[in-house]
This record gives C-alpha cells, sequence and structure tokens, in this order.
C-alpha cells in the first residue's frame, strides 16, 4: 500500500477539495499523450499489482482501466464475478482479504452496492478505487467529465445540466460533487420521480422541462436511462420519454447557445439522446471515452504515491 | 425463598402515585410492604438502595427472541437473561420466528423455554394470520388460552385493510391489543435507510415517511370503525405521533410504543454506511425525534419499546443494502433514555419509569408495572447517576449489532428481581 495526497483511495468526489480535483485533472494532462504514441506504454508502475473486481458487467469503464493499467506497466488481474469465488457465496471481505494474501497493491471495483467502494477500503491495505458503487459514485467517470469540459470551456461560472435518471445514478453523484466544488453552476432535469429527494439541498437547480434545461445550460450531460424504470414504474414508456426529455436536434436547435453534449455511455439512441446530437457536431462523447483512460492512469499514479509535478518526467520522452 | 427488604431507595410508582425514599419489603414473590422505615427482618436478604431508584420492573411490549430458528443469535434463555441485565423483568416476544408463533403449540414452546430460563417473563405475542402471510387469522382464542397476550405480524404489516379490519374486531372477544408494524411495502420496497438528504448523498434508497404515515392512518380508521385496540409498533414520524394525538382526542382506542434509538439518532447515523445504524422503521430527521419526544412527553405515545432485534456480527458486516434491518436494545435503554431524555429535560424520572413500567403492563394488560402491595415482586433498582461505557462485549444478549457501542452512559440497573427472586446483579455482567 502506498498514499500520495490524495490518501490511500479514491471513493468519491463528495469528500474531495477542489484542489485535489484540479490536482488530478492537471496530471492527467501529460498522460493524455502517451495513448498517442506508437508504443503506449512507460513504466510509471512497473512492479505494482492491481486487481480488477467488477461485481458488474462493465465494457468501458473496466478496458478504459485496463489500459490506463498497462499503458503504466502495471501487472493486472480481472475478475468478473460470474467465473469468481463471489458466485460460490464469498462474502465481499472475504474475497478481499484473499485477495489481499496474494500481496496485491491495489484494487479498481465495481458493485452493486452503495458503500461496497468504502465497506473494502476500510478492511484492506490496498489502495481502492471505486470504480462505480451502486447509486453512489463514479469518480473516475466524474473526473473524466470534468476533463472533458474543461478541455472546451473553464468550468468556473459554467451552466451544467444532468438530464435523465439523476435518482439512480452514481454519474450524476459525482458529477454534482465534482461540478459544484469546481465553481460550475449545476442543474438537474428529468421527471420528478427519477429525480432525489432533496437534491436542490446539494444546490443543485431543478428542471422539469427539457425545453427549460436546454434554455439555461452550456452543457448538457444526458444519462442514460436503464430499461428495467420502466418495470419499476418511473416512466410509462421509451415513447413517452424520448418524446417529453429526449435531446433531440430540434430541441437544441431552440437553444440560445450552442451547448456542448456529454454522455457517459452505453447509449440508448432514440431513448435519452437523438443520434443526431450523438454524432453531431456538439458531442464530445467520444472525448469523455478517450480522456477516461488519461484521468485514470492520474488516478492510478497519484495514488501510487507519484508527486504530481513529476508526472511529465515520469512518462518519459515521446517515442518518436 | 428469602424474603428482600430494599432499603433507603427513591421509591417511583406511578401506578400509585409514590416517589418517595421509602423501603420495600418483598415476601413469597409478592410485593408486601412500602413505608418509609420497615423493620429490620432477621429472614430477610437487604438491598442498600440509597442514592438508587426502586422501580416495578421494566415491560418491553417488543422483543425479537428469535427461538424457534435462529438461536446462533439468540436463545430466549440469552434474550430474557439480558433483559434483566437491562431491568425489564417482562417482555413480550414477536411472532416471526421459524416456524411463526401462530398456534397454541407454538405459544407453549416459547412460555416453557422461558419458564425453564427463569429470568424475566416472557409473554408470547401470537401471529394476526397464519404464517404471517396476511391471508388467514390465526386462532386468537387459542393463542391467547396458551398464553399470548396480543397479536401482530411483526416483521411485516397487517396486509390489507379487510385483515386488519377483522383482527381489531376479533380481538375484542379476549381483551387483546393488535399490534401493527405500520409499513406500507409498496412505498418502502428496495429502501435500506430513511428518504431524505441523507439517502440521496448516499446514494441508498430511501424509505419515505408516508411508508409509516400511510397505515397509521388507515389502521386508526379501522380502530375507530371497529373499537377494537390499535397498538402501532416502533411510530418513527411527526406525522405518526400527529395522527395518533388527534386520534387519542376524539376517542379512538389506540397505543403506542417509540425505540430508545427513534428518540435520540437520527439519518446521519447511517453515515459511512453504518450497518448497525439500519432499522425499520429508519431512523428519521431531528424534526420527527423532537415529534417523537413531544409525543412521549405528553402521552400521546404511550411507552418506550427496544424493538431488541439480535443479528449475528457476519450479517452485519456486509454491504449496507444487504445488511438485515434491526438493532439490539435491552441492555442500553434505560442508559440512553435516561441521558437522552431525563437529563435532556424530556421526562421525569417518574415520568420515565411510567414509560417503561406502568404503561406498557396496561397496554398489554399484564400483572406487572406496580409496586402495590400484592403485586408481584418484579423490581428494578437503578441509579440514576452512575455512568458507564457501552461495552457490546460485554453483553448478555448474544449478539451485539447496537449502534451505541463506545457511549458514554447514566443510569446503570444495580439488581433486578423477578418474583421475589434476584434475577440480575450489576457485578454479575461478564468480563471483556
Amino acid at each position: 500500500m502506498s498514499a500520495g495526497r490524495l490518501g490511500k483511495d479514491l471513493l468519491g468526489l463528495e469528500h474531495l477539495s477542489a484542489d485535489d480535483i484540479r490536482l488530478i485533472l492537471d496530471t492527467a494532462e501529460p498522460f493524455k499523450e502517451i495513448s498517442e504514441r506508437a508504443i503506449k506504454k512507460v513504466p510509471v508502475l512497473r512492479g505494482k499489482t492491481i486487481v480488477n473486481l467488477f461485481f458488474e458487467p462493465s465494457t468501458r469503464t473496466r478496458v478504459s482501466f485496463e489500459f490506463a493499467e498497462h499503458r503504466l506497466s502495471a501487472d493486472t488481474v480481472n475478475v468478473a464475478t460470474a467465473l469468481s469465488s463471489v458466485s460460490k457465496g464469498e462474502t465481499l471481505v472475504d474475497t478481499a482479504r484473499n485477495l489481499e494474501a496474494m500481496r496485491i497493491d491495489m484494487v479498481v471495483m465495481r458493485h452493486p452496492s452503495s458503500g461496497a467502494a468504502k465497506f473494502l477500503a476500510d478492511r484492506i491495505k490496498s489502495n481502492v478505487i471505486n470504480a462505480g458503487d451502486g447509486k453512489h459514485e463514479h469518480p473516475t467517470q466524474g473526473l473524466l467529465d470534468l476533463l472533458t469540459i474543461r478541455d472546451h470551456r473553464p468550468i468556473e461560472g459554467t451552466r451544467v445540466c444532468i438530464v435523465g435518471d439523476v435518482l439512480h445514478s452514481r454519474v450524476a453523484r459525482s458529477n454534482i460533487w465534482g461540478l459544484l466544488k469546481l465553481g460550475a453552476e449545476v442543474a438537474v432535469c428529468g421527471p420528478q420521480t427519477l429525480l432525489p429527494m432533496g437534491i436542490e439541498e446539494l444546490g443543485v437547480r431543478v428542471f422539469r422541462r427539457i425545453e427549460e434545461a436546454v434554455e439555461w445550460a452550456a452543457v448538457l450531460n444526458v444519462l442514460r436511462l436503464q430499461l428495467e424504470r420502466m418495470q419499476g414504474g418511473y416512466v410509462p414508456s421509451v415513447r413517452e420519454y424520448y418524446r417529453v426529455f429526449g435531446v433531440t436536434l430540434e430541441r437544441l436547435e431552440r437553444a440560445p447557445r450552442e451547448l456542448l453534449i456529454l454522455h457517459p455511455g452505453p447509449m440508448n439512441r432514440g431513448v435519452e439522446i437523438d443520434s443526431r446530437v450523438a454524432d453531431g457536431p456538439h458531442s464530445v462523447i467520444l472525448s469523455q471515452v478517450t480522456n477516461g483512460v488519461a484521468v485514470r492512469m492520474a488516478v492510478l499514479y497519484l495514488l501510487a504515491g507519484g508527486r504530481p509535478e513529476l508526472a511529465e518526467s515520469a512518462k518519459g520522452a515521446p517515442e518518436r | 425463598m428469602r424474603p428482600i427488604l430494599i432499603r433507603g431507595g427513591r421509591v417511583i410508582d406511578p401506578a400509585s402515585g409514590t416517589d418517595a425514599v421509602a423501603d420495600v419489603l418483598l415476601v413469597d414473590g409478592k410485593v408486601t410492604a412500602v413505608a418509609a422505615k420497615l423493620a429490620a427482618r432477621d429472614d430477610a436478604d437487604v438491598l442498600d438502595a440509597a442514592g438508587c431508584v426502586v422501580a416495578p420492573g421494566f415491560v418491553d411490549l417488543h422483543v425479537h427472541l428469535r427461538e424457534p430458528g435462529r438461536e446462533d443469535v439468540e436463545t430466549i434463555a440469552t434474550g430474557a437473561r439480558a433483559a434483566v441485565a437491562g431491568g425489564f423483568t417482562s417482555v413480550c416476544a414477536m411472532p416471526n420466528t421459524d416456524p411463526v408463533t401462530d398456534n397454541q403449540a407454538a405459544v407453549g414452546f416459547i412460555v416453557s423455554q422461558a419458564r425453564r430460563a427463569g429470568s424475566a417473563r416472557v409473554y408470547p405475542i401470537g401471529a394476526v394470520s397464519v404464517g404471517q402471510k396476511g391471508e388467514q387469522l390465526a386462532e386468537f382464542g387459542e393463542l391467547v388460552g396458551a398464553g399470548a397476550v396480543g397479536v401482530s405480524d411483526d416483521g411485516r404489516p397487517v396486509a390489507t385493510a379487510h385483515l386488519m379490519r377483522t383482527a381489531l374486531e376479533y380481538a375484542l372477544t379476549f381483551g387483546i391489543p393488535v399490534i401493527d408494524h405500520c409499513e406500507d411495502l409498496s412505498l418502502s420496497a428496495g429502501g435500506s435507510m430513511h428518504e431524505g438528504l441523507v439517502s440521496t448523498r448516499l446514494g441508498l434508497k430511501g424509505i419515505p415517511r408516508s411508508a409509516e404515515d400511510v397505515i397509521v392512518a388507515r389502521d386508526l380508521q379501522l380502530a375507530e370503525l371497529t373499537g377494537g385496540h390499535l397498538h402501532c409498533a416502533h411510530v418513527s414520524t411527526a406525522g405518526a405521533v400527529a395522527m395518533i394525538r388527534a386520534a387519542k382526542a376524539r376517542g379512538v382506542r389506540v397505543t403506542a410504543e417509540v425505540t430508545p434509538h427513534h428518540l435520540v439518532l437520527t439519518d446521519a447515523a447511517c453515515e459511512g454506511y453504518e450497518t448497525n445504524a439500519k432499522m425499520n422503521p429508519p431512523l428519521r430527521e431531528p424534526a420527527d425525534v423532537a415529534a417523537l419526544r413531544a409525543g412521549l412527553a405528553d402521552g400521546t405515545i404511550d411507552c418506550i419499546a427496544t424493538d431488541h432485534a439480535p443479528h449475528h456480527y457476519d450479517a452485519k458486516e456486509q454491504e449496507f443494502d444487504n445488511a438485515p434491518f434491526g438493532v439490539v436494545g435491552l441492555e442500553t435503554a434505560l442508559g440512553v433514555a435516561i441521558t437522552e431524555l431525563v437529563d435532556g429535560g424530556v421526562l421525569s424520572l417518574p415520568a420515565l419509569v411510567r414509560c417503561l413500567s406502568t404503561r406498557p403492563a396496561e397496554v398489554a394488560h399484564l400483572p406487572a408495572g406496580t409496586l402495590a402491595p400484592g403485586a408481584p415482586a418484579d423490581v428494578v433498582v437503578f441509579d440514576p447517576s452512575a455512568a458507564w461505557t457501552v461495552d457490546p462485549a460485554r453483553f448478555f444478549s448474544k449478539s451485539r449489532n447496537t449502534p451505541f457501542a463506545g457511549r458514554k452512559l447514566r443510569g446503570l440497573v444495580r439488581w433486578t428481581i423477578v418474583g421475589g427472586a434476584l434475577a440480575h446483579r450489576a457485578a454479575d455482567r461478564p468480563a471483556r
């Protein structure tokens, strides 16, 4: 285990300071370039062992972490629960302790229960990176969203509206904390059935109509509508959701300014977002994915004790 | 059995309006005399209660003793022993065991296990419905005949308004309360804590206040319709307190209880995903705590009941959503109540004794809750100013799931006497 400026673990953005968040974003900048090289590898985490422990299916986040780990030369193992001892009834704490007994350095965990990352972090010595815990937080997604917005405009003072199923979204919570700390104005928009109780008390504006959100915002972060929400009775149908809350080209054309469009993926085209918007000129959805690798490299580097001012030199000279 | 003479304590017996320094004499399992200065007797054991309160033994209308079914987390014997350690001489055991206490044989089993254990008296609560399935009414007559003192589907609400109506009506024949766990399951489904800002921040599905309030409203209407005796278990919301207060004012036969934890803790205790703060109903907000305290002080809420709910360490050592609801409470109730409610100016000591003994005994029609001559010699002697620190490793209960671990409390049970026999001394508590 090691602990850098960020402490032992990255569990969420709620308890990070604005300076900590800026540190991660600033550290990510030099790491962006590594992924553009022909030989995408630097020896920063050589000899470190990392377990990617995924209790929920994930493609984007898992692959992004794996690339970040490999490009920093860490040794990694992936554990997917369907194939592991967890499916034989092992508890989370036993799984973690067994992994730790193999002398690992870090665990990246995705888990369906809110608080699972903290539960693990409190019980093992290795660094824990939360790759999404239930409906609580998904800090690296929040960070990559911040980095992507920052690539296009200063975060401070920018109006960002998070659209859709905020109630069940860990991405929304990490975004809200990160954006507020960096001085953005934040709003949420969706049917009241999908907005959590007391959200205004966090300092967030609420729009019940997408038209109002589009008029107000400079950035829309469009959340995925999970199809099981229909069974939960939160919204009557996909068709109606798209009609009332869908981020469509027609709605954006009526906006007073050009909006930056983010989406954490995976997208339901024609449900929460119009394909013409997702693939349009103001979409930065694929930049988010690219930035995800850099942000995760920065987080891994800092938690491993890397000094932020050395990030540029740590990555070595670019391969020609 | 030798007589016991309790000397020089502050005798508080709300049933007879007594609050004075006096001696209490217990002979042959009965209270025989309470007077300023009783003559010494060679045949009596003497307890020096100077500085202590001498009160009728406490009565807990709501405990889960887990036997039969989960003897690994509590048994009738360990639960009854924990009860006397907390000053409780009578406890009412909820029927959500495995199998459910829905027939006379199951009631008889609890009675006989309790008799064998020989500490606190254990009164079974029978199920309202067969198997607590919410369909067919259980045989109240046979349950009462075997020793049940009330009925409840606790752990779950009485499933439908019709079932609640018939239960309240049918219970009139036997003079027993119908105790409801008021929770609309469609509103609480999937929830693991109070719905509010804390649940939003923690990303946990919330249980809104209305999950309790809509069933309290239903039950009050049905109690008014039928004239039956409704007892609302573990009230947790300001709304429920207001409705019960209004119903009592118009003469509805309703009584209510509140737990020590709902009187003291809020949803903030769940921060950090603390599973020992996970209970059902959930810990609510400061405004609810204030309303519960006011309701207890003005008599809207009749009594304090612990909802003692033992769980295994492994069950609580889990992700918050996967951990079971419930906390143990028998051994901390008095200390929490004195520290927070008496020292906090909510209740006087006599009012506290009323909530812990006199009223719950009346609610369930138990032969308890008074030190009147001739009453059963069930007595608690406690030092209201003695300080101690909650150490779950020293509990008599088999389980340790308390939200009060490490708390410094005032109010320590010195002696508990059941039926004229000493059932607990402070010195009995096991070392760590």
